[in-house]
């Protein structure tokens, strides 16, 4: 019975996940492994242009393949019209959704599905796939962010016109949206300032990378009601958005979560499980879909790539007087590019009287964006921290101190309106300071580079149960999927309320009959939102089972403590009784009143915001271009460290996706506006042979919202990397580079540029 | 079109199985025998979550075809820990929390194993190579690392 | 009283430009209505898809929240994570 130092005997341990041993002997069923007898195979079929009309569909031959049950296109999903487009709870815009699913009157990227089918093998789904024929007429095509602007560009939707904008445009646009968020007056501020850096940035598409493809087993009756098996980051989303698209009941659907393979914001959608239903309904068997890895580059979401232009100005002193970003972020086939939440992350680190932040979300002929860790605040902040480096140079001050001098904190107003609570953003860049790395000697060709991030984190409707077993075990079964741990972390805290021990306790995750409606897992907001249900639903518990001693006892629940996992009479006047472990009253609950078991559903809400500063060193090679990552230090605020050990891994497993998005992550289009790299050979993701190893430290400045003190950990890591990485590289050869991805061919380009 | 009739030894144990020509041996685990604990992740190669064993040697199961097993000796993750007895890299990956969602961490033990069984001392650097074929989206890779160099190191001491 | 603080582009369509309001203290559902009397049209703006942070504290879904005097109500757009 150890204590830890901050006097918790199970919060900031590192327990041993309760679901590791299935996942370490290959047990553990993921999207793929799932079967049902009778299954049939399902198979999209993908358009191979970026932007075409559909003259014409025809299945005849393909359903006449021995072995063919069913084929589908859009005709076999419901039209949904604009106005219903955002209905019911919490709605993504179904009717862009559907369209997305399987094209309507128009494919707008390379790998846009149009149709599908279901068969006895795969190998007669391949060949059916084949004999759809389907009648294109090919459009102009725009992928890149700028062109689409352009007045001249290829329109994608005619029924799009700017928002945000006054008077209404009466011309369609690419542009689906402006944002714009500001402080203070701008012009003033750049009036007052000594030095100004002002420079433009872009980036590319990235992909969120999750080694497990989509995969979906469904099944429709005639009755159509549902059953459905998937991995994803919300089956509860899974089940609202098949009903949504497919106008059936929710009630009607129930979805069973498989352990999902990675999401990181990219399965926080459907793209198959819709589409499976309707091909089980039509042939009467159910369905298997599995993505390959090129339908996950083709068909699947990645993050929005950027145009960016940065100003900043700031007096000799130091003080930053103004900031302004010009935010171009393109969104795929659909609006919905996270530009409004990097503009209001971007200048968030910093206390800056005058700030303004204006977004554009265009649309090009891409897939569909979805989120990615901390959606649109790294690719914002590589901008923003870059700058603030280039400033700090210009002006002859160190990049942390430039940050100190600046830094906000609890008071400080933002851009985006709010004034911060407490935060540690300052503990990170004196942890920074104080940390060995920034001492580590630098040689030739080598450089240091400081970013730091800003991410609010999200509460959001959780819903979970606790219950009591007859032998005084405790089972905690939560609707959010674990994508990271967070079961550990849900024993861990309702161990700690319960004063037992961790193997005591069981955290599963209930399928959407289990508990009432869970938002899916994102945001980082598991550890917070789940936990602070499970806290409450514990603490339920825990006034139950001293009732039930009380009872025993016959004295009145005042007089009745818990404390270590039992019940005692709460000092010498209540009586000489000896404590009921919880076993002891559990074993006893049906004489004492029935089974205990308390379910809790919350709206949480008041995550903590945190902030991130990260240390890297790089080794530029001037022959071949190549970047290598000598150290990184992530420096982050968890408010409370729940499992340390999985609070470091979001931090390194979202380090090493930055440094990926800054050197060798993109998506590469040919002059066709086909894709032309979809696999993992040439989307180039880090291996452990790019990677030292990612030193981290956790700061805690806890939350005052949640009992233990939790700020979500996931997403910060992932933002400060690419301007890390860009600021070493400047450090270490004098060359500022403004592109995404560093790779070795722009870098060499950079250097025979002669900087 | 017939199918092919395969005798081959997996895990220790004599199997027999059916398979059409063109199933890898990937799809022969996964879907004729049942033997999910293999991913695919890429069926390319490229990223190692299909690792396994065919004779001693670690081998992408996405890039043999099932036909090929006949006669040889196949080791899956499902092989590993020996009863319920974990491996020690099995353990040390729980205790090090060197996995997060886990789809990659099959293949990562068997190709860790495969290193320590013809490496039994490697340094950092040889240990990131030897895997590099191996790609994890969630950890970063510093955990599994460590998790290896302390089976190595713990072995030397035994 | 609480003040009310309204994003420029909000307040250029509603409000005249002024992008700061005092209403009466209260649930957020009263403050809605009231700043929809004052500026007619407001609150279908500020439903769905706009969360709110009350004195820093961000709530996604707020029309039960009970705010004080002195509290200080920014209008934000609703927030999603990956």
């Amino acid at each position: 019975m150890d204590g830890n130092a901050n006097g918790y005997r199970w919060i900031g341990t590192r327990t041993i996940r309760p679901d590791g041993v299935d996942k370490v002997t290959g047990r553990a069923a993921f999207g793929a492994d799932f079967s049902l007898p009778g299954m049939l195979v399902g198979k999209i079929l993908r358009s191979p242009h970026a932007h075409a009309r559909i003259l014409r569909i025809n299945t005849d031959k393909a359903e006449t393949v021995p072995g063919v049950k069913a084929v589908v296109t859009s005709a076999d999903f419901p039209e949904i019209p604009p106005a219903e487009a955002t209905k019911g709870s919490s709605p993504p815009n179904y009717r862009h959704l559907s369209q997305n699913l399987m094209a309507r009157e128009k494919v707008l990227y390379d790998g846009h599905a149009v149709a599908a089918v279901a068969a006895t093998s795969a190998a007669i789904a391949t060949e059916a796939l084949a004999l759809i024929e389907v009648d294109y007429e090919i459009l102009p095509h725009v992928t890149g962010v700028l062109e689409a602007m352009a007045d001249e560009a290829p329109v994608l939707h005619e029924d799009l016109f700017t928002g945000g904008v006054d008077p209404k445009p009466e011309k369609s646009s690419n542009i689906a949206k402006r944002v714009e968020f500001a402080i203070g007056d701008t012009d003033a501020g750049f009036d007052a300032a000594d030095v100004i850096v002002e420079r433009d940035y872009d980036t590319e598409g990235i992909h969120q990378g999750y080694i497990e493809p989509h995969a979906v087993v469904a099944s429709m009756g005639a009755d159509r009601q549902a059953n459905i098996w998937c991995s994803s980051q919300g089956h509860f989303m899974v089940r609202q958005y098949c009903a949504g698209l497919l106008n059936m009941s929710i009630g009607d659907i129930k979805v069973t979560p498989a352990e999902i393979g990675g999401g990181f914001g990219g399965k926080t959608t459907v793209y198959l499980e819709p589409v499976a239903l309707l091909l089980s309904k039509k042939s009467g068997l159910p369905i298997k879909m599995v993505m390959t890895r090129e339908e996950v580059f083709r068909g699947t979401g990645p993050t929005s790539g950027s145009y960016m232009t940065i100003k900043v100005g700031a007096k000799r002193d130091g003080t930053i007087t103004a900031a302004e970003a010009d935010l171009r972020f393109f969104a795929g086939a659909f609006p919905g590019a996270p530009v409004h939440l990097g503009c209001m992350c971007g200048f968030t680190p910093y206390d800056i009287e005058n700030v303004k932040a204006i977004g554009y979300d265009v649309v090009t002929n891409r897939p569909k964006a979805i989120s990615y860790r901390a959606p649109g605040a790294p690719i914002a902040a590589f901008g923003i921290e870059s700058a603030i480096d280039e400033l700090a140079k210009k002006l002859g001050i160190e990049p942390l101190a430039l940050r100190e001098m600046n830094a906000a904190k609890e008071g400080t107003r933002t851009a985006y309106g709010p004034t911060l609570g407490v935060v540690g953003f300052e503990e990170t860049l004196e942890a920074a300071k104080m940390h060995p790395q920034m001492s580590e000697p630098l040689g030739p060709n080598q450089g240091r580079g400081i970013a730091s991030g800003y991410w609010f984190n999200v509460g959001g409707e959780s819903s979970a149960s606790v219950s009591i077993n007859e032998d005084g075990t405790i089972t905690v079964t939560s609707g959010a999927p674990d994508i990271g741990g967070s079961r550990a972390s849900l024993c861990i805290m309702a161990a700690e309320i319960f004063g037992v021990d961790i193997d005591q306790v069981r955290a599963v995750i209930g399928d959407t009959t289990a508990t009432a409606f869970n938002r899916h897992t994102g945001g980082s907001r598991v550890t917070f939102a789940l936990g602070a249900v499970v806290i409450e639903a514990a603490e339920d518990c825990v006034r139950q089972l001293r009732e039930r001693a009380a009872k025993t006892w016959d004295i009145d629940i005042d007089a009745v403590e818990w404390e270590n996992g039992e019940a005692r009479p709460a000092g010498e006047n209540a009586g000489k009784f000896e404590p009921l472990t919880l076993m002891d009253i559990a074993e006893k609950t049906p004489m004492t009143g029935g089974p205990i078991g308390v379910k809790k559903s919350s709206n949480v809400q008041g995550p903590g915001p945190a902030f991130g500063t990260h240390i890297c060193d790089v080794e530029v090679d001037r022959e071949t271009g190549h970047v290598k990552i000598l150290r990184y230090t992530a420096i982050q605020d968890a408010g409370r460290a729940i499992h340390p050990g999985y609070v470091e891994g979001q931090m390194q497993g979202g380090v090493a996706q930055g440094i990926g998005w800054a050197l060798n992550e993109e998506y590469i289009y040919g002059e066709d506006g086909r894709l032309q790299n979809p696999g993992f050979l040439d989307y180039r993701i880090p291996v452990a042979s790019d990677l030292p190893m990612i030193d981290t430290v956790i700061v805690e400045i806890p939350n005052p919202t949640h009992p233990f003190g939790v700020r979500g950990v996931g997403e910060i890591p992932i933002i400060p990397p690419m301007a890390a990485v860009a600021n070493a590289i400047e450090d270490a050869v004098g060359l500022r580079l403004t592109s995404l991805p560093m790779s070795p061919p722009k870098v060499l380009s950079a250097l025979d540029d002669g900087h | 079109m017939a199918k092919n009739h395969v005798t081959t030894t997996i895990n220790g144990e004599p199997v027999e199985f059916l398979c059409e020509t063109q199933q890898t041996l990937l799809d022969v685990l996964r879907d004729e025998l049942q033997l999910t604990g293999s991913k695919e992740g890429c069926a390319s190669g490229d990223c190692g979550a299909c690792s396994v064993m065919v004779d001693d040697r670690v081998v992408c199961s996405c890039l043999v075809m099932g036909v090929e097993a006949e006669g040889k000796s196949i080791e899956t993750i499902e092989g590993m820990a020996d009863g319920d007895q974990l491996h020690p890299l099995q353990q040390k990956f729980l205790e090090n929390a060197a996995l997060q969602c886990g789809i990659c961490t099959p293949g990562f033990l068997v190709a860790a194993k495969a290193l320590l069984e013809k490496n039994p001392d490697p340094t950092e650097t040889e240990v990131r190579y030897w895997l590099a074929g191996n790609l994890c989206r969630c950890t970063g890779y510093d955990k599994i690392i460590r998790s290896v160099l302390e089976v190595a190191e713990e072995a030397k001491g035994a | 009283m609480t003040d009310v603080v309204l994003s420029r582009e909000i307040a250029r369509k509603f409000t005249g430009g002024e992008t700061r309001i005092v209403v009466e203290a209260g649930t957020m559902r009263a403050i809605v209505r009231q700043l929809d009397e004052k500026f007619p049209g407001l609150k279908s703006i500020l439903g769905e898809g706009m969360a709110v942070a009350i004195d820093g504290t961000i709530f996604q879904d707020f029309f039960l929240e009970e705010v004080g005097p002195d509290a200080e109500v920014c209008f934000l757009p609703a927030i999603e994570g990956g």
